[in-house]
């Protein structure tokens, strides 16, 4: 672990590593003119004075991993692409970030979008494609705003068209805005909404290396992950090894959200861990204590105080229990129901179901049902062995990963909290207070009511 | 197939009579649109999400007329791109305000006080999920996460963001919304209304000056890690070191469960088949037959 050197020193100087989020206190952070003046392009430049397959082999080479959850390298994923087969690549960016509590590549596109256009430029050269998507979800109308602004920057300077930096590459983005529907953060599920069709995930193989939109070639990547690859292009693989460790190397964003003092996105090197991010931010809440934290959204599985001190990178939280995920730290204090976080999240997964696979489709109806009766004081014990069991058939017999995801909050919250699934049981209803919750509980009862955490 | 039964209101079981098309001129307009939409994709069929937000910005919902125009566009069935516009949830499938209004009620933003948000503003506004106020400005509704959870509580108007709300502040927005008062989002642009929205979801730019630079670089929690990272120091507050047992014991032990289901605004919603008004397309404001 080379990090540990560097993170005994507990200084937020020390242990942040801002590189996306480097410029985005600058004015006018989201235009071409400043994404220019901090090194914006460098990297593209770089890139085209290699060839493409020295290019997947530099990005390998960096130890890239996909930020959107699975941390598959993001290299590989390049090279499975087969070449010279005479048919059209693509390169689609997930940007559907819907996974609950994750909240970076929404800011990231808003303060910084010229280093995802980058990205895809580099990415495109790489894997020879001419065509590129842009998959943002809907709900985020300021991020398109922006998104169609630096495309049209893009291209009006020569980023973008025929001919690119006279390379003779030729690449386009289409800016594309979903309609509503967290399936399509599953990449065979974009591909069919992209392709017009209800957002569905497709049987693998083939994966979309190989038969992917419009059945071609296609690389669906991470927002973050192709952010990633210019600075990586242009301070070199040896920079980004010295951060993180061997197997998860670089920086990544942190949003750390909840009962926390300092809400926000962090950028730091990956292994570094929620004690160090709570220490530097001013930890939770005052007068409050962590109860349970989710490493990466709600579908990967809960923590509790105990793992204060894991290292978020892909390994350790894997071998702690969980998943890095999306690495959004959501963080809920002792006022907080954990019946209640996880019924809403089941509702969630209920709400988001696409109905193709009868485990999810089927199971997060009931799980909604019982979880309910929970909360409200008329479940029984036998419930809660049916919780587990039904969470039990929906993991790993569901047609895709989201499915999964359902059953983590089930299992991990039955496994560190569930005498407290007991006491809503035993007790007739919910112990606690929602009202102690809120951002304002404390505000309010030392009369400040309008001060906003 | 009689039109004549129908119209004398006796139900015979008859397939819908197609929709009726566009006026001329609105469709002259709406052709050249998804002219432009069609041409970005190697397929044409990829234009449909855009073509159905198309729709959407000219009549404020997913129409029958709507979705035959979509279909003419691409050479599909209207039954095609119905069971395309009613998976997604943004295509509304009945007339709603000019803002829609979405409270952040997914475990995070609920729990630091989007639920009491909601009931707040269900009760202030006289309308439940998914309903419009009278005068047709504000349709309330609850939404899943929105990728703010840094600004949570957090309230969409129109898919802009309002970060950071309480009850009184989501009150005081939907107040100047109905009063047509200015409103400014903390991220994103002055507001437009729902359907002027839906044509840059179309994928067609806001013209506006000042829409793109609007409420400049980041929000203010967005740049939370980069001012520590230039050494401006929070204070430090911790955790219990690993280890020491955990003491969650509730703080209102005593207190009576709540009156009402926490979770009961969310019930499963009313679909095409159980809800006989409002069959798998979108109403018909059109005649029929």
């Amino acid at each position: 672990m080379t990090v540990a050197a560097a993170v005994n020193e507990t200084s937020p100087e020390k242990l942040l590593s801002p590189v996306l989020s480097a410029f985005w206190d600058q004015p006018e952070s989201w235009t071409l003119e400043t994404y220019r003046r901090h090194d914006g392009y460098q990297g593209l430049r770089k890139a085209l004075a290699m060839s493409p397959d020295e290019v997947i082999a530099y990005v390998k080479d960096s130890g890239l991993r996909g930020r959107g959850g699975a941390g598959f390298p993001t290299g590989m994923k390049w090279q499975f692409i087969p070449q010279g087969d005479g048919k059209p690549h693509y390169l689609v960016v997930n940007a559907d970030e819907s996974e609950p509590g994750t909240c970076k590549d929404i800011p990231l596109l808003f303060a910084n979008p010229h280093s995802l256009i980058e990205g895809m430029l580099i990415a495109c050269y790489a894997i020879r494609s001419e065509h590129a998507f842009i998959y943002l979800r809907g709900e985020t109308v300021p991020v398109l705003r922006r998104l169609h602004e630096a495309v049209r920057e893009a291209r009006a300077a020569g980023y973008l068209g025929r001919n690119v930096l006279g390379s003779g590459l030729d690449v386009d983005i289409t800016v594309h805005a979903g309609a509503g529907a967290y399936i399509c953060g599953e990449e065979t599920a974009l591909l069919d909404s992209l392709e017009g069709r209800r957002g569905q995930p497709r049987l693998r193989p083939p994966f979309p290396a190989v038969a992917g939109l419009y059945a071609c070639p296609t690389v669906v990547n991470n927002v973050e992950s192709i952010a990633s690859v210019p600075a990586i292009l242009n301070r070199g693989k040896e920079w980004f090894r010295s951060m993180g460790s061997e197997k998860s190397p670089g920086f990544t964003l942190y949003s750390l959200s909840g009962h926390v003092a300092g809400p926000g996105q962090y950028e730091a090197p990956l292994g570094i861990t929620l004690r160090q991010l709570l220490e530097m931010s001013g930890g939770m809440r005052p007068g409050h204590r962590l109860k349970f934290w989710t490493p990466g959204g709600s579908s990967t599985p809960m923590f509790t105080d105990e793992h204060l001190d894991v290292p978020l990178d892909y390994e350790a939280v894997g071998a702690a229990g969980s998943m890095l995920g999306t690495k959004a730290l959501q963080c809920f204090d002792e006022t907080t129901c954990v019946v209640r976080a996880v019924t809403r999240w089941t509702e969630f997964y209920a709400h988001e179901s696409c109905g193709k696979c009868t485990p999810c489709r089927e199971g997060t109806y009931w799980l909604v049902q019982l979880l309910r009766d929970i909360e409200a004081g008329k479940g029984r014990m036998a419930d809660l062995d049916k919780i587990n069991d039904i969470a039990d058939n929906i993991n790993g017999k569901s047609f895709c990963a989201l499915g999964d995801g359902a059953a983590s909050p089930i299992f991990s919250s039955l496994k560190y909290f569930r005498e407290e699934y007991e006491r809503h049981i035993t007790g007739k209803g919910c112990p606690f207070d929602p009202a102690a919750s809120t951002v304002w509980a404390d505000d309010t009862r030392t009369s400040h009511p309008e001060v906003h955490a | 197939m009689s039109a004549t039964s129908s119209s004398q209101g006796v139900q015979l079981g008859m397939p819908q009579l197609p929709a009726p098309d566009y006026p001329a001129e609105v469709r002259a307009r709406l052709d050249a649109d998804a002219k432009e939409v069609i041409a970005r994709y190697p397929d044409s069929r990829s234009a449909l999400l855009p073509l159905l937000h198309l729709v959407q910005a000219e009549e404020g919902h997913v129409t029958r007329t709507g979705i035959r125009f979509c279909a003419e566009q691409l050479g599909l069935t209207t039954a095609e791109v119905t069971a395309v516009s009613t998976f997604y949830t943004m295509y509304r499938r009945r007339p709603g305000g000019d803002y829609q209004v979405g409270v952040c009620t997914n475990t995070l933003c609920a729990v630091l006080g989007g639920d009491a948000i909601f009931d707040a503003l269900k009760q202030h506004l006289g309308v439940g999920n998914e309903e419009t106020t009278p005068d047709g400005k504000v349709t309330l509704e609850h939404i899943e996460c929105n990728a703010a959870c840094d600004f949570a509580p957090v309230v969409m108007v129109n898919w802009e963001f309002f970060d950071n709300q309480t009850v009184e502040s989501a009150k005081r927005l939907v107040d100047d919304l109905r009063a047509g008062r200015t409103a400014l989002p903390t991220r994103g642009a002055p507001l437009c209304t729902y359907q002027e929205t839906a044509r840059i979801l179309a994928g067609f730019p806001d013209e506006r000056p000042g829409a793109v630079e609007a409420t400049g670089g980041a929000g203010h929690a967005s740049l939370a890690g980069l001012r520590l990272a230039r050494g401006e120091s929070g204070p430090a507050r911790v955790g219990p070191p690993r280890g020491v047992p955990q003491q969650d014991t509730p703080p209102h032990h005593d207190e009576q469960p709540p009156k009402r289901h926490p979770s009961s605004h969310d019930a499963p919603q009313k679909t095409s088949d159980s809800d006989p008004d409002f069959p798998a397309g979108p109403i018909a404001e059109e005649g029929e037959g």
